[in-house]
């Protein structure tokens, strides 16, 4: 599996550049720190580019996850941020940024799903509602929007008013895509989105991701080698809080320039 | 001594204490059941109290009671919901969160008569309230807070994170995501701690004899304006309640059926007591599982 | 490996099938979209911004609520209690050592040590007699108990906790003092009766904060004591209660602190003589049954009124200082 030598030094990481006008969201140099001292992220900078899937790999506790959450600001209040994330010409790791719009264009889904105990229209409309949109027409097109989009629609259409907790785990995380799709976010972060889910569902995810990607930006951490290969256009590799490699999936996966990254990805193919 | 011998007498030495808190238990409620229900009629409930004379029933009290809680409750329930939330949503975890937390732990250890005395001192003496509902209420508040705030608190905390999570990826407001999403949620757990609390309340006389005071003045239950000094609700009125009746009965009364009066007035405190648990407990459950389960 | 890649595929030509047997193609109709981001709102504040204000600061002022609350219960007791030294020039180390209580006879006669004595008295001893039935009730539903027989243990200590004092104090009167004064002789008032009717009332208390304390003690250290042979009892004995000891003692204090604290229950069967006592028998007074009694009986702001405060500022004390040793063990039980 993952190398765990206590003796690791710090190989020149080997990371991909875009152009500037291509990147949705570039971090440099971003660093985080909890209760104050212990660092698990260090010097991240990475180019993520419009309307690709970028995934991020490394075993756990290599700092992929904690670095996604930095990216929507979800970090605030049980870490130390330091660092710039840029995004349209702002840097929005600075305290003037407001968090709420900011998350309203880079939306999340999370590891488990967490639909609210409320009914399937109502865990899309709420956020939409709390944004000020009474429009019922116009909420009702955006539900159906959404759901499509998230590929739901067909099997929850005539069950809108049923609760979403009475939806499998699959579905259950699907309406959570559709839920951060009603916001019509530019950018969407995934955290290991497929590892509660079995592998039907898991494969219609993936699928759903694989039909957003005209659309949308989107960057992906998982656990699961096959499912970065399968539907990631870039490739990230953490190890320990370090960027180790950042280059196009076809390169990640079958020409890894760092030995931690070759060793990481035979490991996990077996 | 023998390992196995000293096993063999511990062993029987707890079951024997066990056993004989059990038999103290069945001889308290037996005694306050056996003694005090059969003179629960229809009439003790709903006729007046007499002060030389046997026969007097608990009408008053008992209304003086529920009313006590209910304005307790209104009064209390907001800013415990507030404190919890603020110490479960929003403190941060430094030396002025640990400062607030001693302050509440303090206040929860405060004897029940100690605070009864500050509310006797700050309104009955001080405001000029005199002896009634309003400073038995806010005495009976301060002495409530700590225990419903804790327990709301754990309510809250009880929600998993993932639902907050949730909420502020949506671009929701910390505010916004509390209320519309953790409070809900929290709500079988809260709605348990506010009917544990309304037990306590319900049972506790130290606090309300120098605040509501040890005597009622009469009262018409057919007066509905509450400014009214003899209506039923208003709150500036002094009011005995249940519990403090069964004090005051048996140190100063002089009635010569006292210990008729307190067995059933006490029947009927631990009666109500007894269902504000049993409904807590049946309550918590039911929301919970109509939360969690699917509605078709 | 290769199996269970055969097997996605045909999982994924299944998912494939169901789509493609679906009535509306999902993404081929209307199209949801990103929204340009607007970036001039990114940095300006909004609807959120504001309720972010409303409620951290509506959540706050209940917290200052309580804060100020604490501080004013304090600073109202205080004042009112230190006047009986201040104005009316009481000697504190003799309010605190003498036994002549008779404060409307003027400031010679403000000791309370009888009450202070009583109410150390039938906290300790109430205290002592509940906390071995305590800790058996513990040690039964926690080691010894199925999970039925300690839920049904439980809801026995719930229903005590349940019972309200004035209850108790009934209890106490009529059934506890008539049992001593055949017993013994007397009137039945005194601090046997008063220990008696406290040991059932902070049994509860100490006994829920024992389990919690038992509970926390790892089972790997139970299971390891068994299996080097030790006995059932000599794991609780050597194991568990050596390990819980801080805890179950914080429990102790906060069934003591309880104890010191009730007013009424022992009011109704101490027997109210301000007596210091010679033994367990004869009526006396605890600092609450005092307030209880005389409070309404005095005129505020004179000496005996004042010498009340001064009581109540007591009880205070001893309630801060109860909470100030439960930290103090707690610190200790960290290390």
């Amino acid at each position: 599996m993952e190398n765990k030598t206590p003796s690791f030094t710090k190989e020149q990481p080997h990371i991909i550049n875009f152009d500037k006008k291509d990147c949705i969201l570039s971090t440099k140099d971003l660093s985080v720190f909890y209760g104050g001292t212990t660092q698990k992220l260090f010097d991240a900078s990475l180019q993520f580019k419009k309307k690709t899937i970028t995934a991020l790999i490394g075993g756990s506790g290599s700092g992929k996850s904690t670095f996604l959450r930095c990216l929507n600001r979800m970090n605030d209040k049980v870490a130390r941020v330091d660092g710039e994330i840029n995004y349209h010409g702002l840097d929005i790791n600075k305290s003037n940024i407001n968090v709420y719009e900011l998350r309203k264009n880079i939306g999340m889904v999370f590891q488990r799903p967490n639909p609210f105990p409320k009914s399937i229209r109502d865990n899309i409309t709420y956020a939409l509602i709390a944004d000020g949109e009474r429009n019922k027409k116009k909420l009702d097109q955006i539900v159906e929007e959404s759901l499509r989009a998230a590929a739901l629609w067909d099997e929850v259409k005539d069950n809108l008013n049923k609760s979403a907790l009475a939806l499998s785990g699959g579905q259950q995380q699907r309406l959570c895509i559709a839920r951060a799709l009603a916001l019509k976010p530019e950018v969407l972060l995934l955290d290991e989105p497929a590892s509660a889910l079995d592998p039907v569902s898991t494969s219609k995810l993936e699928d759903t991701l694989k039909q957003l990607r005209s659309d949308y930006s989107m960057i992906m951490v998982t656990h699961n080698m096959q499912q970065a290969s399968r539907i990631s256009d870039y490739t990230a590799f953490f190890h320990l809080g370090h960027v180790i490699e950042y280059d196009t999936t076809a390169n990640i996966f079958t020409n890894p320039q760092g030995k931690l990254t070759e060793d990481y990805i035979r490991g996990s193919f077996g | 001594m023998h390992a196995k011998t000293a096993n063999k007498i511990a062993t029987a030495t707890i079951y024997t204490l066990v056993g004989i808190v059990v038999i103290i238990l069945i001889g308290i409620l037996g005694n306050i059941l056996v003694s005090g229900v059969p003179h629960l009629s229809w009439h003790f409930l709903t006729s007046e109290a007499s002060s030389f004379q046997a026969g007097g029933g608990v009408r008053d009290q008992l209304w003086n009671s529920l009313y006590l809680l209910i304005i307790t409750l209104v009064i209390s329930i907001p800013v415990a919901i507030g404190a919890a939330i603020y110490l479960s949503e929003y403190a941060a975890d430094n030396w002025l969160t640990g400062l607030i937390k001693t302050t509440i732990e303090i206040l929860s250890s405060l004897p029940s008569i100690v605070v009864g005395l500050f509310g006797y001192l700050l309104f009955v003496v001080q405001f000029h309230f005199g002896f009634s509902i309003l400073a038995g209420a806010l005495a009976l508040t301060f002495f409530n807070l700590p225990t419903l705030t804790s327990n709301i608190q754990q309510a809250l905390e009880g929600v998993p994170q993932t639902q907050r999570d949730a909420g502020l990826a949506l671009g929701l407001s910390n505010w916004k995501t509390i209320r519309g999403i953790v409070l809900p949620a929290a709500l079988p757990g809260i709605l348990t701690g506010v009917i544990l609390s309304a037990g306590r309340i319900f049972g506790e006389a130290a606090a309300l004899i120098y605040t509501a005071g040890q005597s009622g003045s009469i009262i018409s239950f057919t007066n509905w304006n509450p400014f009214s000094p003899t209506s039923f609700l208003n709150v500036m009125r002094p009011a005995e309640t249940l519990a403090v009746h069964i004090w005051r009965v048996n140190t100063e009364g002089i009635i010569p059926d006292a210990n008729m009066v307190s067995a059933a007035t006490g029947a009927l405190l631990i009666i109500v007591v007894i269902l504000f648990n049993l409904g807590a407990r049946i309550l918590g459950n039911h929301l919970y599982s109509k939360m969690t389960a699917a509605k078709s | 490996m290769n199996l269970e890649n055969n097997n996605k595929e045909n999982l994924k030509d299944v998912v494939n099938q169901a789509l493609e047997d679906q009535t509306i193609k999902h993404v081929k109709l209307n199209k949801i979209g990103p929204d340009k981001a607007n970036v001039d709102k990114l940095t300006k504040p909004s609807k959120e911004t504001r309720q972010e204000y409303w409620g951290k600061g509506l959540t706050a002022a209940a917290i200052l609520l309580i804060i100020i609350l604490v501080v004013s219960i304090i600073g109202f007791i205080a004042i009112h209690g230190l006047a009986t030294f201040t104005q009316n020039h009481v000697n504190p180390w003799k309010f605190l050592t003498s036994s002549d209580w008779d404060p409307g006879a003027g400031k010679n006669f403000v000791g309370a040590a009888p009450m202070i004595v009583t109410s150390f008295a039938v906290t300790l001893f109430s205290a002592i007699v509940a906390t071995p039935f305590a800790i058996a009730i513990a040690l039964f539903m926690t080691e010894y108990a199925s999970k039925r027989g300690s839920k049904y243990l439980q809801f026995v200590v719930e229903l005590l906790v349940g019972i309200p004092s004035v209850v108790y104090g009934f209890l106490g009167l009529t059934i506890v003092v008539p049992f001593i004064r055949n017993i013994f002789g007397g009137t039945g008032f005194g601090i046997l009766a008063a220990t008696l009717v406290l040991f059932v009332m902070v049994l509860p208390t100490i006994t829920s904060l024992t389990v919690d304390a038992l509970k926390a003690v790892p089972d790997h250290y139970r299971k390891a004591s068994l299996a080097l042979g030790a006995t059932h009892w000599q794991t609780i004995y050597r194991v568990v209660l050596r390990v819980a000891t801080p805890r179950i003692l914080t429990a102790v204090i906060f069934g003591m602190a309880r104890a010191f604290g009730e007013a009424l229950a022992v009011q109704m069967v101490i027997g109210n003589a301000v007596l210091m006592p010679s033994n367990l028998i004869s009526p006396s007074a605890t600092l609450t049954s005092q307030l209880t009694s005389q409070m309404g009986n005095t005129v505020m702001g004179t000496l005996p009124n004042n010498a009340l405060w001064s009581l109540a500022l007591l009880l205070l004390i001893m309630a801060l200082f109860f909470n100030f040793l439960v930290r103090l063990i707690g610190r200790k039980g960290e290390k």
